[in-house]
């Protein structure tokens, strides 16, 4: 590959400096104020349906405008998930309709029922208490499996059975017969083999973005304009022409810089209704903020699940087979429906399938009146690495084996190719997980310790532990990835680029530049990127999530980038027709095939503007369709201490290794890397939506008793990797943004394994479930 | 945006006690911690609020007076009490509990008097308070008054403090801290920003063989309703060797709090952290005063 220039540069965020000094304007920022703004009215039944609405009280609330309940919306179901749409011909593959602007069927506590505009946010939530509402209520069920086995009343009417959707993935017979079995079942209790078992759980964790959901809508021009802190504007255009049942050209959505999203803002939460209070006030801007409790409950947080799993291995460390049946609790909506789970039980799957016989990966998604859910980083896939390695852990403390070596001899390598995904696509072109586990290995200082930590006695012991991880890299072939980018030359020799991928805070501006530098031969520096989304101009892109910018946008960023080099060429080949031989763009000069300077860049782009017979803006606008995937994979490697009596585990050095291919930027990666950790800490310690089983209620919806952990909770995050490009990738880049995070719960909860002899099934480990494990094995 | 409809600012503590009086809607605003957040919760919305936060001159600082008692002004913020020579010389256990609430913003906003008359059973200096023997005057336009920390508390969230008298001073008087040292246990589910799960404070006195417990006061934050002394514990090892105590004060503790039972932490939970950290915080407190353990 001939060497990259801008592409593996350190370079500053190019939004750097407009951030840390505070210009960098928000959503909230731009709203023009005074304007009105819009507070939701909650149910407080976690099931049931709203009998009537007494608006009178709220109305008569000084400084009330309006208010607009369930009964006043279009009767319109909506899907809301980020995802690509598809036209009538492939309807099938269309994100489910479950939502409402506002709903009379109240499927869980804190519903959507009716919502006061008001003159300012003290009006509102006047207005707000004054709301009476008369309900007929009917009992909740929040676990998947009860759910499962049927309610009165239908979470979801059109799911009599409460079953979202179900999937079966198990080795075909043939497969099995070659080894001489009928089953999967055969495989996994052959007397030969040793056979291990566990139930595991994950809880719902939430994103806890800094930036709560805010957006805020007004009339111009015959339109709807929409600016909102998301993820993935395009999408949200679509969805509010859809919930409004308008044309999707009649809505405008601006998507400035925004404050972390983790997936909340992969969804349409507020946007809809939104901006029908706009239209029902006569175009006036309105604002509606959710607050930081709301966010709990009323966006979309981690999947609740369990896990039944199984396993048979030999003497000689190689698993034989495996099987994973995993209950996902959707709550009330469906949102990202099954793929969550499918998520855990693929990546279940792939981590370790290298040599079994046989797999069996089967997932429920189950309605309940729990919380509705959605993406959070990582997709499900926290949860299945949690489920797959607390399986390996206890094979290996049980059977007594080095948990590095085990793993190794079963992980998946350069030849993985997934047999139940069609055409082939989920395969690993590259893997370079040995190279990480031997820079974790020896981070951690794993053989010392493990012979140092070895028969502890005490109140309070030591231990080391290791995850592996897998994740795909954006969502070919299950949906659509297509992306467009546009480059502009500028009179000065830069250029301007526009996507319509979004920055989120993880970088994406940043990478882009660095790429669309690179494939044009210009410096990072020369490129002027458009940091917002405007959909009335800019190009389209499914937005923010599956990790899936830097390689499929950055595909067309790429493609962009060497269209305008292309044209670039062309244009001082027309003014200097005697130029010799194949010219080239660098070090802002078109230079000659003798490396002779031709012209510098800047001369040729004021020709190319005002060239009297030739003038032209050399621009490219390309768009790509990726039908590629890319394995990424790495480890965590943690050292902890283990305060038994009071339920206490300190980590106190901790290491990601990634192989996410070729680094496009290692600064930002190191720091995508320790945000990820320190979230996957807080995944494996600290982090749980408490639900009340008999109302539904969240009960800790407020950042003192939601924990996510502080600065002082995570010891100095290490981030390391091994870049071994990926043929597939535009720069030999692979999935990197949501990666981090899976890992290190289950590399602590091996450590706590190693130091106590306490296995662990239910994330978070929180104090209280350390201590009931702890009580529960004799240790205090 | 608050719900707010009317905020006062005091010009001293009589004028403030005067407002108090005449609304009987107003309450008390000094560093905001508390009441702002229950007023976000739309709790006791529409507020009528009197500010003290300005009467820094009357109601901050830490003082020792002639008698040796130490005199703190209720508007003193966390990290004032901490930092303060005169409570590092008298009540280090104090300051050290005022070094746990929140993170350090909270530290410089939210004062020791606020922590009491929010009479939270998880108050981080409530305590040390209750182990020092607080003494808390009052003043509203009846007059001034002194209420001991062992008689302040009505219930959670609710103190003996009439809605119109402002706390004016936290004294301990010198017999009620010299001779002891002590230690302040918090334990929270993570390091920093954190609300007490169970809060311990233990002091000690040795006799002069340095190995026996000649006195002892230890109190809990989170152990019932409101914070409170273990006074059976306390009546239980005195006299006792101190590693003796360290052994059995745990269960002591254990006999004589009522923990609650709730989704934040079990009793069972609550009950194991009262008997390792009464065991911890006497061990350090004695350690401090010169006990080998």
């Amino acid at each position: 590959m001939e060497k990259l220039r801008e592409v593996g540069r350190p370079v500053p965020r190019v939004d750097a400096f407009d951030k840390v000094t505070g210009r960098a304007m928000f959503t909230d920022d731009l709203c023009p104020k005074p304007c009105l703004e819009a507070k939701l009215v909650h149910a407080t039944i976690g099931n049931g349906r709203v009998v009537s609405i007494d608006t009178s009280e709220a109305l008569a609330e000084p400084g009330v405008v309006a208010v607009f309940t369930c009964f006043d919306v279009p009767d319109i179901c909506f899907p809301v998930a980020g995802h690509p749409w598809y036209a009538d011909s492939r309807a099938e593959k269309r994100d489910l309709a479950d939502r409402k602007l506002l709903d009379d069927r109240v499927r869980i506590y804190g519903d959507n029922i009716a919502v006061v505009v008001g003159e300012d946010a003290v009006a509102c939530a006047r207005g707000v208490s004054k709301v009476k509402v008369t309900y007929e209520e009917w009992p909740v069920v929040y676990d998947a499996q009860e759910s499962l086995a049927g309610t009165e009343h239908p979470v979801q009417e059109r799911c009599p059975d409460n079953l979202l959707a179900h999937s079966l993935a198990v080795t075909p017979a043939e497969k099995l017969a070659e080894h001489g079995y009928d089953s999967v079942e055969a495989v996994l209790s052959d007397p030969r083999y040793h056979h291990f078992s566990a139930h595991i759980e994950s809880r719902e964790q939430s994103q806890v973005h800094i930036e709560t959901c805010v957006s805020y809508c007004y009339e111009e021009g015959g339109k709807i304009v929409c600016v909102t802190s998301t993820q993935i504007p395009h999408v949200v255009r679509r969805v509010i022409g859809q919930a409004l049942g308008i044309p999707w050209g009649q809505v405008r959505v601006i998507k400035p810089y925004i404050g972390g999203g983790f997936g909340t803002k992969q969804d349409v939460h507020y946007e809809p209704l939104n901006a029908w209070i706009c239209k029902q006030i006569g175009g006036r801007c309105v604002k509606l903020e959710i607050s930081r409790e709301e966010l709990f409950w009323d966006t979309s947080g981690r999947q609740p699940k369990s896990f039944d799993v199984e396993a048979s291995v030999d003497d000689e460390m190689n698993l034989r087979a495996r099987s994973i049946v995993a209950y996902s609790n959707t709550g009330g909506y469906g949102h990202h429906g099954h793929a969550l789970v499918l998520n855990s039980v693929n990546s279940f799957r792939w981590l370790y399938h290298g040599q079994e016989f046989a797999t069996r990966s089967e997932a429920f998604t189950a309605y309940t009146n729990g919380p509705h859910t959605g993406a959070m980083r990582a997709y499900g896939v926290p949860e299945g690495n949690w489920a797959a390695e607390c399986l390996m852990g206890d094979i290996a403390y049980d059977m007594g084996w080095d948990g590095v070596e085990f793993r190794l001899k079963n992980v998946y390598t350069d030849a993985f190719v997934d047999e139940f995904t069609p055409g082939g696509v989920i395969a690993a072109h590259t893997c370079a997980i040995p190279e990480c586990v031997e820079k974790g290995k020896a981070y951690i200082e794993w053989d010392r310790k493990r012979a140092e930590y070895a028969n502890q006695t005490g109140p309070v012991r030591h231990g080391v532990g290791v995850a592996l991880f897998v994740y795909k890299t954006a969502v070919a072939p299950f949906a659509l990835e297509t992306a467009t980018a546009a480059l502009t030359l500028n009179q000065d020799g830069t250029v301007q680029l526009q996507m319509g991928a979004t920055e989120i805070g993880q970088g994406a501006d940043t990478v882009f530049s660095q790429m669309a530098a690179e494939a044009i031969g210009v410096d990072t520096e020369d490129v002027h990127i458009v940091s917002f989304q405007d959909t009335d101009v800019t190009p389209y892109d499914s937005g923010a999530y599956a990790s899936r910018q830097t390689y499929v946008s950055g595909t067309a960023v790429k493609k962009a980038g060497l269209t305008l080099r292309r044209k670039i060429l062309d244009y001082a080949r027309f003014l200097y027709p005697n130029a010799q031989g194949e010219l080239t763009l660098r070090d802002h000069h078109v230079l000659d095939a003798l490396g002779h300077p031709v012209c510098d860049l800047k001369t040729l782009a004021l020709e190319a503007y005002y060239n009297l017979s030739r003038a032209d803006q050399l621009h490219a606008h390309e768009t790509v369709n990726v039908h590629t995937n890319a394995i990424a994979g790495g480890c965590t490697f943690a050292d902890v201490t283990v305060d038994m009596p009071l339920g206490k585990v300190t980590v106190n050095k901790i290491i990601n290794v990634h192989d996410s291919g070729t680094l496009i930027n290692p600064k930002l990666v190191e720091q995508q890397i320790h945000g990820g950790m320190a979230q996957g800490i807080g995944f494996g310690l600290y982090e749980e939506v408490q639900v009340d089983p008999k109302t539904g209620r969240v009960l800790n919806s407020t950042l003192l008793d939601y924990k996510i952990p502080t600065s002082m909770d995570v010891p100095d995050l290490k981030a390391d990797f091994v870049e071994k490009p990926d043929p597939t990738g535009p720069y030999g880049n692979k999935a990197v943004g949501e990666t981090p995070v899976i890992s290190p719960a289950a590399a602590i909860r091996d450590a706590i394994l190693n130091a106590t002899g306490v296995k662990f099934y239910v994330e978070p480990m929180t104090p209280q479930r350390l201590f009931e494990g702890f009580k529960r094995e004799g240790l205090i | 945006m608050y719900d707010i409809e009317s905020l006062y600012e005091a010009q001293s503590v009589d004028d403030a006690a005067r407002a108090l009086a005449e609304d009987p809607l107003a309450v008390i605003i000094a560093g905001g911690t508390d009441v702002l957040v229950k007023l976000r919760e739309g709790k006791g919305t529409p507020a009528h609020l009197v500010s003290i936060h300005e009467l820094g001159g009357e109601l901050a600082g830490v003082s020792l007076a002639e008698d040796g008692t130490v005199e703190i002004g209720p508007l003193t913020v966390f990290h004032d009490v901490t930092v303060s020579p005169i409570i590092q010389g008298t009540v280090p256990t104090l300051g050290e509990a005022c070094d746990t609430p929140g993170g350090p913003q909270l530290r410089t906003s939210g004062t020791i008097g606020g922590n009491v008359c929010t009479a939270a059973t998880s108050a981080d200096s409530a305590s040390t308070l209750f182990a020092y023997g607080a003494l808390l005057d009052v003043r509203s336009v009846r007059g001034e008054r002194t209420i001991p920390i062992e008689e302040w508390y009505a219930g959670p969230g609710r103190s003996h403090k009439e809605r119109d008298e402002v706390l004016v001073k936290i004294r301990i008087p010198r017999e009620r801290y010299e001779g002891f040292t002590g230690h302040y246990f918090k334990y929270g589910k993570r390091r920093a920003l954190e609300i007490t799960t169970m809060g311990c404070c233990c002091l000690v006195k040795l006799a002069a063989d340095k190995s026996t417990v000649e006195d002892i006061r230890l109190a809990f934050g989170v152990a019932g309703p409101t914070p409170m002394r273990a006074l059976a514990a306390e009546d239980a090892v005195r006299g006792m060797g101190v590693a003796e105590a360290a052994e059995k004060i745990g269960e002591l503790a254990a006999a004589c709090t009522n923990p609650r039972d709730s989704w934040r932490a079990s009793k069972e939970f609550r009950l194991q952290l009262i008997k390792e950290m009464s065991k911890r915080s006497l061990i350090e407190a004695a350690r401090r005063g010169g006990a080998r353990l």
